[in-house]
């Protein structure tokens, strides 16, 4: 008798079972991928900067902490973040510095003379190569990098006021 | 009336046409000296996965980022290195998410055991049953 009852719970139990799996795999954000180079050093890299007729290197950047943000005139989101970033740098917590990802050197000046231009220095990466090193799928990405260059944290996708306040600013002090 | 015909002709071919168009649009030209770096680039590119439209391999995405990648692996190819190093090369990058077939650890041990568990189990199950069967049957026919 109570085997019967045990056997005939098998069926309810899987179907139970199945039903927490599949619900904890829904509403995941499956574009979210972790990133293979937390607590890895940046790239080695040395690129032309879109303000200066100097090069900047992964050395040049060392010395303090700051943000790279991966961004491109060609890419909507970025213009939506664009707002964010700009009041995140001028609140001096960090300096913010960008990476013009496979973009125009004229279309990226049109671009930054029309929103404004809250990055330090900007870094070109034509052929996006530097963006493969750095693991880079999209813009807009934002790095944290520490002041030894071991990148500490990424967003993938824009910079809002809630990973600003949960995410970017806990990490900053963090490693400070 | 013909015309017509000819409309409905034209209207399936375009379909046709377009349910192709993504892997037709997907080829370029990479030149190898060897027919082993030719071999190691189409096995590469087809179990790499392309991580802006993630049901693909980058060998059949027309994304920006697949043909970078694609690009990537022609030249190391070039450079001589071999399918390990180019794997590692983007998994450092990339990740494990970058491979179709993830590497047997510890982690990832329940996507390689769970499919053959329920396989024996479910051989088992079936064996059973019709064994079971069998001697219903036989005792009914004995009657």
């Amino acid at each position: 008798m109570n085997k019967t009852i045990i056997k005939a719970l098998i069926p309810l139990a899987i179907f139970l079972l199945l039903v927490v799996l599949l619900y904890n795999g829904l509403g995941k954000n499956t574009r979210l991928l972790p990133s293979a180079l937390i607590g890895k050093s940046i790239p080695k890299f040395s690129l032309p900067s879109l303000m200066t007729d100097k090069n900047i290197s992964n050395k040049t950047l060392n010395g303090h902490m700051y943000l790279l943000n991966v961004w491109a005139s060609w890419c909507p989101n970025c213009r939506i973040e664009h707002p964010m970033i700009t009041e995140f740098a001028r609140q001096n917590i960090i300096p913010v510095y960008g990476l013009n990802y496979k973009d125009t050197d004229a279309e990226a000046k049109r671009w930054l003379q029309q929103f404004g231009n809250p990055y330090n220095d900007i870094l070109v990466d034509i052929d996006g190569l530097v963006g493969i090193d750095f693991g880079v799928y999209g813009a807009p990405e934002t790095f944290l990098i520490d002041a030894k260059g071991i990148i500490r944290h990424k967003i993938v996708g824009e910079l809002n006021p809630q990973n600003l306040k949960n995410e970017i600013l806990p990490m900053i002090d963090k490693y400070k | 009336m013909m015309g017509q015909v000819y409309l409905t002709l034209m209207k399936k071919l375009t379909i046709i046409f377009l349910l192709f168009a993504n892997t037709l649009f997907a080829i370029d030209i990479h030149e190898f000296e060897t027919e082993q770096q030719r071999l190691d680039y189409q096995q590469l590119t087809e179990e790499l996965r392309c991580l802006v439209c993630q049901n693909q391999n980058i060998a059949d995405s027309d994304a920006g980022l697949a043909k970078d990648l694609r690009r990537e692996v022609a030249k190391l190819i070039s450079q001589g290195q071999d399918q390990q190093q180019i794997t590692s090369y983007m998994v450092d990058r990339y990740g494990d998410f970058v491979r179709y077939s993830p590497p047997i650890r510890i982690d990832t041990i329940v996507l390689w055991v769970m499919p053959l568990l329920v396989l024996f189990i479910a051989t088992f199950i079936v064996i059973r049953t019709i064994k079971k069967n069998a001697k219903i049957t036989e005792e009914s026919n004995e009657l």
